[in-house]
């Protein structure tokens, strides 16, 4: 406890290193104006022709609203699974956290852009991969009912399929943790492999058993990077959709399916503006409650390369912990991957073949909306590089301000970078159609608008990742570079950017993420005439026939292939001075 | 340090380049120099290089396509953006959004002297604001082989979904939620009229009907055809069993599928072109409606669309000899769709999922 007291005095010295107060207004304008022109400017203009039509409050399609248990179950419904999914992902990456940040093995690297993959693929494809697992025809269910004793089979119930998730709450569930484990296991996990082993080795030699060490010396650690990456994993299942709906069925409702039922199906913009409000009137409060949270729980922290902090696994037990954390997690996120290139690679003919491969350079029908392969793979790098380099800079200069804000501002300003996060994409969009309608901010079918909306997601990831590292960086280490004569800009260029650089390679990569699997409000608004992969893939699973969804298959696993290429790349930058320090 | 400022170098360059060069936006307003018509629609249109390339040679025009979505989606945005349209020309409402359109007085009328090769049947607006572009019918695909491995008989009508053999092989699409699925509610509401749909749906409820959100889940994921699903009975659309034939790269020579095409089993999905309100290039826009009410994109419509062509005068290709045309489909005016749509949606939801 004495450290934490410790601590609080010293964080308070931060404002030492601070900036001429003009240079800062002009930072803090920068993620703002962005925030102001593409988040609150379109949500506003949404808003208003939804509840003040005529210029004045119509708020009478709302009434019945509140009374209605419908809704109210459809809330409490999307704030519990949120959080069940949020937990089971946390129990199920965490582990696999620890083995990461600790161990060296081989094959860790590909594993880890692996465990990325599931996260920018499209539900439709993920659909598939579960149905050829876990679908009643599906691999288990075989492998189950080939129990060669029919005694054994009929005993167990295995003499038809015994597994039968279609549309229930464990297939949501399970959805869940493949799709959110990776930010777990990179948040928490490059932060962890950040801090000081010895430490807990230190607490070990003073007699606490491992169970104690971890509870008590890493845990309070490791908080802030926790509850950041739980927070990310809660907004993503709090705002679920596409699992919902397709995985889950039409029994199951979220907010944002329930918005966009209203907003799409029956065109009731009241009362998707409504459920909108209450959205983000949710993740404003769970912010508001985190960001207080976070400020008592910050520590500083002495931070070490990881080349100290990992080795081989040693001991038999630390052998098989590795090897049982591996086994599940190919389990659990590489099979169904491989499922999807498998099939991709199987025409119905005996043995594997390329054609639907093929096929993909063919424009048959010479479709005026043919794209070859590689331009769309092209059109996806570009808006991902694009929504990288804006999310970094942004981010950064985000983080860095809130990172020395403690006062009343910073609470305030904090929750509200996450907001888009927790906003429904179908009313961003349609507040870009209403909002962007006139130069210079004509960007309604622009290409411009893809990565400037990719960004609104991806900034919440960046910031979330930087946060932590820079607010435990030791003053100390900023104290003595300033009192060696540098400037502030120099001790952020020389202290601050070199130890935040694994964070910000965990950001890189979710805003490349992000971007690849087109997240957010592009999916509604009128896309330009780049089409990007899932845009194509999309294409494919529009009509009948076996050739289009082999291609689906097909575009799926190129997209998979140049997402893990991408991850493999940026992490490269690791070995370049910023990773290390 | 060289590569730290490397890596921010690439970092400013890649956000100059994101901010940087903006395309023109909207389209010119002066009639003179190069133009562009651009043409909102959903995601499912598709047409021929060659077709839209003959269409900007006649015209001297540039031919621009936004993708907005499904049809509800693309719909709306068209109605949100009234006012300063996001396109000269709309494309792909269809008769169960027919009223919703119209109310939103979002086209400009517009008589083409091609409407007159057009069925009167498929115009459903006297003042033209809307002109039949083409139509296909929402049915129930059945999977041949799992019945015939089973020995058993396919549905023919609605009714026979009610049977005790029918038990757990039917998928249906979500109405609240998607567009065949509506279509497939309208269809039964039509056939058991106000009285007897619900009581329909519930006998379907009891024989284990599955509901799915929309088409891509039923037919990929639920449909035994073309799926590792187990459902051999699903919503779909007339056309797909002859587009099951032609992208089956031959190996196919007869539908694996079949439809059931009983007396109101089917409902007749109508789609729509119409000039946008506010639209600087009215006279390109005309040319377009002609252009695509005209016997050259008509026989384009077929394969990229899967859709029957609105103007008699055009051909079929070959494979649509396996598309089957209902004799009977069940009749609903968009008037009552849009009137009743959403009290039909929370009956059927009240019926099929409570």
């Amino acid at each position: 406890m004495e450290t934490r007291g410790q601590g609080d005095k010293e964080r308070g010295r931060i404002h030492l290193v601070s900036l001429p107060p003009l240079l800062r207004v002009f930072l803090y304008l920068i993620p703002l104006t962005f925030l102001a022109l593409f988040y609150f400017y379109p949500l506003f203009s949404i808003f208003r022709l939804s509840l003040a039509p005529e210029g004045q409050l119509a708020l009478t399609a709302l009434r019945g609203l509140v009374s209605t248990p419908y809704y109210v179950r459809t809330l409490w419904f999307t704030l519990w699974q949120a959080a069940f999914s949020t937990l089971l992902t946390l129990l199920a990456a965490l582990p696999a956290a620890y083995v990461f940040a600790r161990y060296q093995f081989r094959g860790k690297s590909l594993l880890q852009a692996l465990t990325t993959i599931p996260f920018i693929l499209q539900t439709m494809v993920v659909a598939a991969a579960f149905t050829s697992l876990l679908g009643h025809r599906g691999w288990v269910n075989k492998i189950l009912m080939a129990i060669p004793s029919a005694t054994l089979r009929a005993g167990l119930g295995f003499d038809r399929p015994p597994i039968n998730l279609v549309h229930t709450l464990v297939i949501i569930l399970l959805a869940h943790v493949f799709y959110n484990y990776t930010i777990i296991l990179r948040m928490v996990g490059g932060f962890w492999a950040n801090l000081n082993p010895q430490l807990e080795a230190a607490a070990r030699t003073l007699g606490a058993s491992p169970w104690r060490a971890f509870w008590e010396v890493t845990l309070p650690l490791l908080r802030p990077a926790l509850i950041a990456a739980s927070l990310l994993v809660f907004l993503f299942d709090f705002t679920s959709f596409g699992v919902i709906l397709i995985l889950g069925g039409p029994r199951y409702a979220t907010l944002e399916v329930e918005i966009y039922r209203q907003a799409v199906n029956l065109f009731n913009l009241p009362v998707a503006a409504a459920l909108s409000l209450l959205q983000i009137g949710c993740t404003f409060g769970l912010m508001v409650t985190y960001t207080r949270l976070q400020k008592r729980i910050t520590v500083p922290l002495q931070l070490r390369p990881r080349q100290i902090t990992a080795r081989r696994p040693r001991t038999r037990g630390e052998r098989w912990l590795v090897g049982i954390n591996v086994t599940a997690m190919i389990l659990l996120l590489v099979v169904p991957l491989l499922s999807l290139a498998e099939r991709s690679l199987s025409t119905g003919q005996p043995g594997y073949s390329l054609a639907y491969y093929r096929e993909l350079s063919v424009n048959r029908q010479s479709s005026i909306f043919f794209v070859p392969p590689l331009l769309a793979v092209r059109n996806s790098l570009i808006f991902a590089g694009a929504t990288v380099g804006l999310a970094l800079t942004l981010g950064l200069i985000s983080a860095w301000l809130l990172a020395r804000q403690q006062g009343r501002l910073g609470r305030l300003l904090d929750p509200v970078f996450m907001l888009p996060l927790g906003t429904s994409a179908v009313t961003l969009g349609f507040g870009y159609i209403v909002a962007l309608a006139r130069p210079p901010l004509n960007l309604r079918a622009s290409p411009v608008l893809v990565p400037l909306a990719h960004t609104l997601v991806a900034l919440p990831f960046v910031v979330r990742s930087l946060l932590p590292v820079i607010r435990g960086i030791h003053p100390h280490l900023r104290e003595a570079a300033r009192v060696l004569g540098a400037s502030s800009w120099r001790v952020w260029w020389e202290v601050d950017l070199p130890i935040v650089g694994r964070a910000l390679l965990v950001g890189a990569v979710f805003a490349f993420t992000v971007s690849l699997g087109e997240f957010g409000a592009t999916v509604f608004v009128a896309r330009p005439q780049m089409p990007t992969m899932p845009v194509v893939i999309y294409r494919f699973l529009g009509q009948p026939g076996a050739i289009n969804y082999g291609q689906a298959l097909a575009m799926s696993t190129l997209l998979m292939i140049v997402c893990a290429v991408g991850f493999l790349a940026i992490e490269r930058f690791r070995y370049g001075e910023i990773g290390e320090f | 340090m060289k590569r730290t400022t490397l890596f921010f170098l690439i970092l400013v360059l890649l956000m100059a380049a994101s901010c940087g060069p903006r395309p023109t936006p909207a389209p010119t307003p002066t009639p003179s120099g190069p133009r562009t018509l651009t043409v909102m629609t959903h995601d499912s249109f598709d047409a021929s290089e060659e077709v839209i390339a003959q269409f900007e040679a006649e015209t001297g025009a540039t031919v621009k396509f936004l993708k907005s979505g499904d049809t509800g989606a693309a719909l709306n945005q068209a109605i949100l953006s009234k006012g300063a349209p996001l396109a000269d020309v709309f494309y792909g409402v269809d008769n169960t959004f027919f009223s919703r359109a119209i109310q939103a007085d979002i086209f400009e009328p517009y008589a083409s002297p091609v409407l007159a090769d057009i069925p009167s049947e498929l115009e459903l607006d006297p003042q033209h604001r809307l002109s039949p572009v083409d139509f296909g019918d929402v049915c129930l695909n059945y999977d041949k082989a799992w019945f015939q491995e089973k020995g058993r008989t396919p549905p023919a009508t609605l009714d026979d979904l009610t049977k005790p053999e029918m038990k757990g092989l039917l998928v249906v699409e979500n109405p609240a939620t998607s567009s065949p699925g509506l279509s497939f509610l309208v269809a039964t509401v039509g056939h058991f009229g106000e009285d007897g749909y619900r009581d329909f749906w519930a006998e379907l409820r009891d024989n284990d009907v599955l509901v799915t959100a929309g088409w891509e889940d039923a037919y990929w994921g639920q449909f035994s055809a073309a799926s590792d699903g187990d459902r051999p009975i699903v919503v779909s659309y007339a056309t797909s069993p002859a587009a099951e034939v032609y992208f089956s790269e031959g190996k196919y020579t007869e539908p694996p599928t079949g439809n059931v095409l009983g007396d109101g089993a089917c409902f007749r999905q109508i789609e729509f072109v119409g000039i946008l309100k506010g639209t600087p290039n009215r006279d390109l826009a005309e040319k377009w409606i002609d252009f695509m009410l005209s016997p050259t994109f008509q026989e384009d419509i077929p394969l990229h669309m899967w859709v029957f062509p609105a103007n008699p005068q055009a051909e079929l290709p070959e494979v649509f000899q396996f598309a089957e045309v209902p004799s009977k489909p069940a009749r609903v005016s968009p008037e009552d769709i849009d009137q009743n749509r959403e009290r039909w949606i929370e009956a059927w939801t009240e019926t099929v999922l409570h």
